[in-house]
């Protein structure tokens, strides 16, 4: 395989890897009934407070735990607002996605454009001298490799524990739940709180790696949106986000590959819309019947396995509030 | 006893104000400047002389259309974020207009008015149909067409419609006098036109949500849609009126912006409008004639803060800071005024208090 392929492919999982981060921190708040719906924000926040913390410390460590405190910080505001003052998750959200942006604009505004601490490749031993996989997988950042153990972990968690059965639970059934003695709000805190954390080190995923610094507009923005809608492509399952993840990325990819080829001229400026129609599309695949009249083209014996695997349905009790009484 | 209530729920109201204030007053610290400085400042800015105000007046109208249009999508029930992209292809339709056709400016003016409303009330239609039609939620819908409709006039303004002194992206060229809505005067710079549609469009809208069997069936399609449509309500159809018409209300605020504001089309034309829109409707929920006086306590911030750059080389998103933390901060005592009343005797139990938005909105993916 030619290095111009095994580097594209490579640079299509490093772009990626906010957008699963991302997305699979709002898997965990959703899979536990919460919708925290401030990403876009949050992500520009924390990757502001990141590149700030991590330049005058100049420590890249410092950054990342300084990010993910902020996007923590986020997330449970939504959970505080909707749990104890019981005001509605979307609006809380959406408030708070305008307000973490404009603040990251402003009191990051001496920083804007200026060099800082980056977090580089760090190739891992034996793996990476695999063919094909190991330039593309292994010859990555930590966070990377960080990602890679988060969808894993994720899935192990929610589908073969039982802290990761009651999880998944208190989205679903809250009441059920509650009856059999989880403590539902207070793991909605918890969970929330955990998949802002990741929404945070996505957002130092950019500022320190894949968009390395901080600028105005922020170089992220919109991003955050689609993490959003990767969760839903993703049927709140983290295999399936992180492909979405991947794909979305790659179709990204593909459409800076098709503006290069000589003969085609697209405006460069209706790429930027690209990634825009790509997500109506897919939010249309899961939420229209479309993706099962596809499935209906394919071999019997792997339908119900596609099925299973493409079916979109939402946690039960999300955006919900649970009043134990 | 009652007094006492009354003082607290003043207290309650005045709340936000001040925390939000206060909150803003140490982030301008936090960046080395004076708040009092940065205050005075931004109370100058919009109310120094007539010039000023009318400023902020010319923030006050699209806002106003924006957030009258957005409390008949929030009766509905519906998140119309779509809103700003809605006001751009009311701004690239008016600008067609503008730029194509050679016309006196009676008919000229009318006639661009009416395609922004129609650019904004197709695109909203397309959010309304991805929504009712095809089960796309209307946020993710609308914050998509949101950055198309922006990829749409950022292609124009570099291509097609680019001034022949060639390769800019930073506006089309000036539009001609006839195409132009004219200023009240040269000190007090405001659409005399555009403030009677601004009338017209709020006092039209609480007539329409108060006394007409179209503001009802909105109202039951907002407050619970599954038993609106046993009860025979056209649930989906009520939904997509409340889109088309939020649509042709912010196709005109971006008409405003580009045949008033900028005299061109460019980049950012809505200028976040429509998401402080969104803000202004989540601090009047559903009481229309609320929302012109919300609007001008936002706009007015607003056309203040314009100088904060040249002045004390602070962004200007120090607006959007205070605005926001002033809707989050009213969100949260809101929640925390239903905390700490007492339990009301059932004999006084009224009606709730209207929601912006129902729970059901939040998850129908």
């Amino acid at each position: 395989m030619n290095n111009e392929l095994l580097n594209t492919l490579n640079s299509i999982v490093a772009n990626a890897t906010p957008l699963v981060i991302a997305s699979l921190g709002e898997t965990i708040t959703e899979r536990a009934g919460v919708v925290n719906l401030s990403l876009n924000g949050s992500i520009i926040l924390a990757a502001m407070v990141g590149f700030v913390a991590a330049l005058v410390t100049n420590s890249a460590l410092v950054g990342v735990l300084a990010a993910m405190f902020i996007g923590m910080l986020v997330a449970l505001l939504v959970a505080a607002a909707a749990i104890e003052l019981r005001q509605d998750q979307v609006a809380v959200g959406f408030v708070l996605t305008l307000l973490a942006a404009d603040l990251a604009q402003f009191l990051g505004q001496s920083y804007t454009r200026i060099p800082g601490p980056q977090i580089l490749n760090t190739p891992l031993p034996l793996l990476s001298d695999i063919p094909v996989v190991g330039p593309v997988f292994f010859r990555q950042t930590i966070l990377v490799y960080i990602s890679y153990a988060l969808v894993i972990g994720l899935w192990y968690w929610l589908f073969r524990t039982r802290p990761g059965l009651a999880h998944r639970a208190i989205g679903e059934r809250p009441a059920a739940a509650f009856a059999r003695g989880t403590q539902v709000n207070r793991l909605r805190y918890i969970y929330t709180a955990a998949g802002g954390a990741l929404v945070g080190l996505a957002g130092a995923a950019y500022s320190l790696s894949v968009k390395a610094g901080w600028a105005t507009p922020p170089s992220m923005d919109g991003d955050g949106w689609i993490a959003l809608a990767i969760v839903i492509f993703g049927g709140w399952h983290p295999f399936r986000v992180v492909l979405g993840a991947y794909l979305f990325s790659g179709l990204r990819a593909l459409a800076t590959v098709i503006q290069r080829t000589p003969g085609i001229s697209i405006p460069i400026v209706l790429l930027n819309g690209v990634p825009w129609l790509l997500m109506i599309i897919t939010l249309l695949l899961v939420s229209s019947g479309a993706i099962e009249r596809l499935l209906r083209l394919l071999p019997r014996q792997v339908q119900g396995w596609s099925r299973n695997f493409l079916r979109s349905d939402p946690p039960a009790a999300l955006g919900t509030r649970f009043e134990p009484e | 006893m009652k007094s006492q209530t009354l003082t607290a729920q003043a207290a309650l109201t005045a709340l936000p104000i001040i925390l939000s204030l206060a909150i803003t007053a140490l982030l301008v610290m936090a960046v080395g400047a004076d708040p009092r400085e940065v205050f005075t400042l931004v109370w100058e800015g919009a109310f120094r002389d007539l010039r000023a105000v009318g400023q902020v007046v010319n923030f006050w109208i699209p806002l106003t259309l924006c957030s009258i249009g957005l409390v008949v999508t929030f009766t509905a029930g519906l998140w119309n974020i779509g809103v700003e992209g809605q006001m751009i292809l009311g701004a690239v339709f008016a600008s067609w207009a503008a730029l194509t056709l050679d016309l006196p400016a009676p008919i000229l003016v009318p006639v661009e008015i009416l395609l922004a409303m129609l650019g904004g009330a197709l695109w909203a239609l397309l959010v309304g149909v991805l929504k009712v039609r095809l089960g796309v939620h209307e946020i993710f819908g609308g914050v998509a067409l949101n950055a198309l409709a922006n990829v749409i006039a950022i292609y124009l303004i570099s291509g097609p419609w680019q001034p022949p002194e060639g390769g800019s992206v930073r506006a089309t060229p000036p539009f001609p006098a006839p195409a132009l809505l004219p200023p009240l005067s040269d000190t007090f710079k405001v659409s005399l036109l555009a403030l009677v549609i601004v009338v017209v469009a709020v006092v039209g809208v609480w007539l329409a949500l108060r006394g007409t069997r179209w503001g009802l069936q909105l109202k039951a399609t907002g407050k619970n849609a599954r038993s609106a449509m046993l009860l025979g309500v056209p649930t989906g159809r009520s939904a997509l009126s409340a889109f088309i018409v939020c649509g042709m209300l912010a196709g005109i605020a971006g008409s405003y912006r580009v045949l008033f504001t900028y005299n061109s089309l460019r980049p950012g034309v809505s200028g976040g409008i429509g998401f402080l829109g969104l803000l202004v409707v989540l601090l009047v929920a559903n009481r229309a004639l609320w929302a012109p006086l919300v609007a001008f306590a936002f706009a007015a911030v607003l056309g203040g803060s314009a100088r904060l750059k040249i002045a004390l080389q602070l962004d200007a998103s120090l607006a959007g800071v205070l605005q926001g933390f002033l809707v989050l901060t009213a969100l949260l005592s809101n929640g925390l005024r239903a905390r700490l009343a007492p339990p009301t005797p059932i004999s006084m139990i009224e009606e709730p208090a209207p929601q912006p938005i129902p729970a059901e909105a939040a998850h129908e993916q």
